[in-house]
């Protein structure tokens, strides 16, 4: 008998042989349920128009647009926040009193919250005013003055931290614990109030950098140039330090008793701040959310203990009077941005640019703005899973990944960028435009070999900066992405000259209208007179090595690394790679121990001295911790840099700054890299396009057709269900024998006769 | 059992503090407190006061293991090693360097790594034991070779490219789910459609091999032959003794890991965009947030005990003969 058990277990099945009276039945049954089932799921998608909708179908229609991020935001207070992630949020809620005008360039600063341009007035040694501004320069002006008056009547957004009881008290500045109990997002507050903006809470928020339990990333540079900013400080940690041994760990630290020199409030409207010297570059940091008014509420509602430990703080949820409002902050899902409707009254410009008219970027002109009622930001950590979506239409505007590229741009024989068929097909458009960034590659002017101010080394730079050819470098890493570099002034910025009179005369030739790099032969010859003929030393014969730090470099760049390798062996200089994590790299740059370096920089604002201090000695990285990260020390250079950076923008300004290039260029601690493009792709139904890589606050300027965009989702959206119900299909063809040979298995007898 | 239990949670305490002393250590190896402070403040005019002030804040500032010149105990106790590490003991995981509460966040992101581990896990274990006993069942038929042939593709197939795979295919071409996100409550289930179904596929392969060589070696014995020749139907013989005879090899590898569940997936959250654990725990790496990592990996360890001590005491369930002493 068990033998004949095993022999029915190990029996093939063979379709013909199990074909029976029961059998047929079953099948028909099957064939019914299967028959119903492809008709149910056949029906989907006349039932549902878009499935993979990842929105809400009730919000299909409504005037929302949608973003992502990829890394939660780590602040969000103005006074800590200070990169363009967190910018891309507070930049729209809180209104520093100046912005850029969102059409003109080169880039123009005007009021925002302010009801003008500051007044600046400028004091001799003596306090005395310099009435003459013709007569003012560096010397005879000891501090200068910024009055700033704003308009009246503009409103905080809705918020807790200004609701009060029936006694004009505040409502939830004393908080008890059992209070607190039912919080667990600031939406839990019941009642929400607003007040009017006033001159003291944009002093409050100056008085905020030399907080000291805040750390500000300007409080150093600021205190270089506000009056009494650094004495504030040491004060506020003395004042710190006693008050928080007589109340609890966290207490409201009221900044308001503790006066700052160069700061006053004039009147409700107005405030002054005092500089030393002159600092127009002031004004820019006036368009920065460092300078957007904290109403002195906000810090007291937070302080309170029990916030903390509810994730409801200042860095979470900001309290401004800008478009918009940030209504829910679920950094580990989304933030929605809503129309904040107190927003005070703001038009759409109505002049800008030459051609802006015919792109359509001016025909919303007068127009009340903000145009869009609420924004919605996904968490979306990968690439690939947003360029799809937004392909779907399920996002309205995109980069374009490497990943993607391909796909969405191709060049012309002109070698301009352009759409491929498919993103025109679907309406899509290009905007590109060149970044105020730029990448380099840093000469540690410190190193025995390749720094210092001797021929020798500086011939040996030239030559390496010839020898890495940084258009191919672009071509081949950045698709084209990119815009070599003539000097580290980006274009768009006051400084930059195009044409023959702005190319770096030591790596280029003018030639054909374009610039050319000058050839390996010449780099070779510059060799032979550093004294390295053949890239060997020729006192001791030995080949030279040039080392290049760098952090970060993973398996996929090493055809990067290869390329740069293949660069220096063009002059015959042997490159030796070391790569580093980013710890370890830091460390190497603060002590000046690496010799070649990558590094970038991106505007903090348009003006030529936000580059050239990167080159400035008294910034110099290893003796002053500052931001030249090659150590450049050269006075003639310091001493023009220090002429300009006060200076406004006129020919005498490009004037100096054209002997500052041409000294830098010659001495060329920097290999100048390139200044990467933005490429962005928007849909037909997404308006007002204009990239302004200056501007924080741009999302009430943006439009969108809701009615448009829905079309389109539903046309790009429709379900395909027939590959489901074949693989139904071959799932039930795969497994109905199998259960015809059960079925057949358990009717068998034990002993077959 | 209470005393097993007692006895295997006082075993704890060390491991929890070895593992603690171990990230600790290997954490701090490659990442000074400067470093960290580095890394939060950026790469822009980053100053020495900066620095301080934020190691100040955040009590980095302290000597790491050993503090020379605190007396007496404090010695050990004003260290950083102390103050992260002694009130992780009873839960409190503190503030992650951009000032969120950690606890707050777990208690948060759980749900959703849940959200996902689970189902897979359910579902995993019933089409895996399923298709196991189909293959046991046809055992050296062509269905059973070229099962285990499927398996062994699905086994050498990276999760990456079920993933893009998946989100290609369901997502883009089929437009049947969206390609990733996340929502809470019924809204979800949209989402984890496709991350549960490339769950399921992507396991399918080795957890079938799995318990169909734990099967085939159960079915040769003597007691299945016994229950057949009392005439007990194959499906019968399979669910009620074989796979009751399977259960203790089984529960060694699937009751460990159900507490683990809500650590979350790495690589299916951060394609999904799902905020779990698993991507809280690769963004705090890459930040070098330690006071996450920390908390994370003490959470992982606690977990992983306790599915342990599960282990044991599910083994007394299925196997009466089992006693926890």
């Amino acid at each position: 008998m068990n033998e004949t058990l095993k022999r029915s277990a190990k029996r093939p099945a063979h379709f013909s042989q199990i074909i029976c009276l029961p059998d047929l039945l079953f099948y028909r049954q099957g064939l019914a349920i299967f028959s119903a089932l492809v008709f149910v799921i056949g029906s989907i998608p006349s039932t549902f128009a878009a499935l993979n909708n990842p929105y809400p179908q009730a919000d299909s229609q409504q005037n929302i647009l949608y973003s992502s991020f990829s890394e939660r935001p780590k602040h969000l207070d103005p006074i800590r926040s200070y990169s363009s992630n967190e910018y891309a949020f507070i930049g729209q809620i809180y209104e520093p009193p100046l912005q850029y005008h969102f059409l003109k360039r080169p880039y123009q600063l005007v009021p925002l919250t302010a009801s003008q341009m500051p007044r600046v007035k400028y004091f001799d040694h003596q306090g005395e005013e310099i009435a003459d501004t013709a007569s003012v320069d560096d010397k005879n002006v000891a501090y200068s003055t910024y009055e700033i008056q704003i308009k009246p009547g503009i409103r905080y957004q809705p918020h807790p931290a200004f609701a009060r009881n029936e006694n004009n008290n505040p409502l939830y500045h004393a908080l008890s614990e059992v209070e607190l109990e039912s919080i667990h997002r600031l939406g839990d507050f019941a009642r929400v109030d607003s007040r009017e903006l006033v001159a003291a809470d944009y002093v409050y928020q100056i008085k905020r950098l030399a907080h000291p339990k805040l750390s500000s990333p300007i409080q150093g540079l600021m205190s270089e140039y506000i009056v009494g900013l650094t004495e504030y400080a040491k004060t506020l940690k003395q004042a710190y330090k006693t008050e928080s041994k007589e109340k609890d760990e966290l207490f409201f630290f009221d900044l308001r008793r503790y006066p700052l020199a160069g700061v006053e409030v004039v009147d409700r409207y107005t405030y002054r701040i005092k500089v030393k010297g002159r600092y127009p570059q002031l004004l820019y940091w006036l368009a920065m959310p460092f300078f957007a008014p904290m109403p002195f509420e906000a810090d007291q509602f937070y302080s309170q203990p029990g916030m903390k430990d509810r994730n409801i703080t200042l860095d979470w949820y900001p309290v401004g009077t800008g478009a918009y409002m940030l209504s829910v902050n679920d950094p580990n899902l989304r933030m929605i941005l809503e129309r904040n409707p107190n927003f005070h009254e703001q038009r759409y410009p109505t002049d800008g640019d030459s051609g802006d008219f015919e792109k359509g970027w001016l025909t919303d002109a007068g127009k009340s703005m903000p145009f869009i009622d609420k924004v919605i930001y996904n968490l979306e950590k990968e690439t690939i899973p947003y360029w799809n979506k937004f392909l779907q239409g399920y996002y309205d505007v995109s980069g374009v990944s490497s990943d993607s590229f391909d796909q969405a741009i191709q060049f012309s024989a002109q070698g301009d960028a352009e759409l491929t068929s498919m993103m025109q097909e679907k309406g899509i458009e290009l905007i590109t435009s060149v970044e105020a960034s730029i990448f380099y590659m840093g000469f540690n002017m410190l190193d025995p070999v390749v720094g210092g101010d001797t021929e020798r080394a500086r011939l040996l730079r030239q030559a390496i900066s010839i020898a890495i050819d940084y258009e191919e470098f672009v071509s081949i890493f950045m698709n084209g992405r990119g815009q070599p570099a003539q000097g580290p002034i980006p274009p768009g910025i006051f400084g930059h000259v195009e044409g023959e009179s702005g190319i770096n005369t030591y790596v280029y030739n003018w030639n054909n209208g374009q610039p050319e790099r000058k050839s390996i032969e010449t780099a070779k010859q510059l060799l032979v007179q550093a004294g390295y003929p053949n890239g060997r030393d020729k006192d001791s014969g030995k080949p030279l090595l040039v080392h290049l730090d760098i952090t970060g470099g993973g398996p996929e760049d090493k055809s990067r690394f290869d390329w740069l390798r293949k660069q220096l062996k063009k002059i015959d200089l042997d490159l030796v790679i070391r790569n580093t994590d980013y710890n370890r790299f830091q460390e190497k740059m603060r002590k000046g121990n690496a010799q070649l370096f990558m590094w970038g920089w991106n505007a903090d604002y348009p003006d030529p001295e936000n580059f050239l201090f990167l080159l400035y000695g008294p910034n110099g990285k290893v003796k002053h911790h500052g931001e030249n990260a090659v150590n450049y020390h050269n006075p003639k250079f310091d001493q023009l840099f220090d002429k300009m950076k006060s200076m406004d923008n006129s020919p005498e300004r490009q004037a100096i700054i054209n002997e500052i290039m041409e000294m830098l260029r010659h001495d060329a601690p920097w290999i100048w890299g390139f200044h990467p493009k933005r490429f962005v792709l928007h849909h037909n139904w997404y308006r007002n396009a204009k990239p302004n890589l200056m501007a924080h606050n741009t999302l009430m300027y943006k439009r969108i057709d809701p009615v448009l965009r829905e079309q389109m989702r539903s046309k790009w959206n429709k379900p395909v269900i027939w590959p489901v119900v074949l693989v139904f299909l071959l799932l039930v063809i795969t497994i109905v024998p199998a259960v015809m040979v059960y079925r057949r298995k358990e009717r068998q007898p034990a002993v077959l006769k | 059992m209470f005393a097993y239990i007692i006895r295997r949670t006082l075993y704890a305490i060390p491991i929890l503090i070895g593992v603690n002393l171990l990230t600790f250590s290997l954490f701090f190896v490659v990442n000074s407190p400067d470093d960290m402070a580095r890394m939060h403040l950026g790469m822009k005019r980053v100053t020495p006061e900066s620095i301080d002030k934020w190691k100040q804040e955040r009590g980095y500032d302290k000597p790491l293991l050993y503090n020379a010149s605190a007396e007496g105990i404090e010695k050990v106790s004003d260290t950083i090693f102390f103050d992260k590490s002694l009130r992780l003991f009873v839960f409190d995981f503190g503030s992650a360097d951009d000032g969120r509460d950690i606890g707050f966040d777990i208690s948060q992101r759980m749900w959703a790594s849940l959200a996902i581990a689970l189902p897979v896990f359910i579902v995993g274990i019933l089409v895996n034991i399923t298709f196991a006993m189909l293959l046991a069942f046809f055992r050296a038929t062509y269905i059973d070779i070229w099962g285990v042939v499927l398996c062994v593709i699905l086994m050498s197939i990276s999760s990456l490219f079920y993933i893009i795979g998946g989100q290609f295919l369901v997502g883009k071409l089929l437009h049947l789910v969206p390609i990733s996100g996340y929502d809470t409550g019924v809204s979800a289930i949209k989402f984890l459609v496709l991350p549960v179904i490339i769950g399921v596929i992507g396991g399918i392969g080795a957890g079938s091999r799995w318990y169909r060589t734990i099967f085939l070696e159960e079915i040769n014995k003597d007691y299945v032959r016994t229950a057949r020749a009392k005439g007990l139907s194959e499906i019968r013989v399979l669910f009620k003794h074989v796979l009751k005879n399977a259960m203790i090899p089984i529960l060694t590898g699937v009751v460990v890991v159900i507490p683990l569940l809500f650590m979350g997936s790495l690589i299916t959250e951060s394609f999904f965009g799902i905020p779990g654990l698993g991507s809280y725990t690769i963004d705090a790496i890459q930040n070098q947030d330690f006071a996450i990592v920390r908390a994370m990996v003490f959470l992982g360890s606690v977990l992983y005990i306790i599915g342990l001590i599960l282990t044991d005491i599910s083994y007394t369930m299925v196997d009466p003969r089992v006693r926890l002493e």
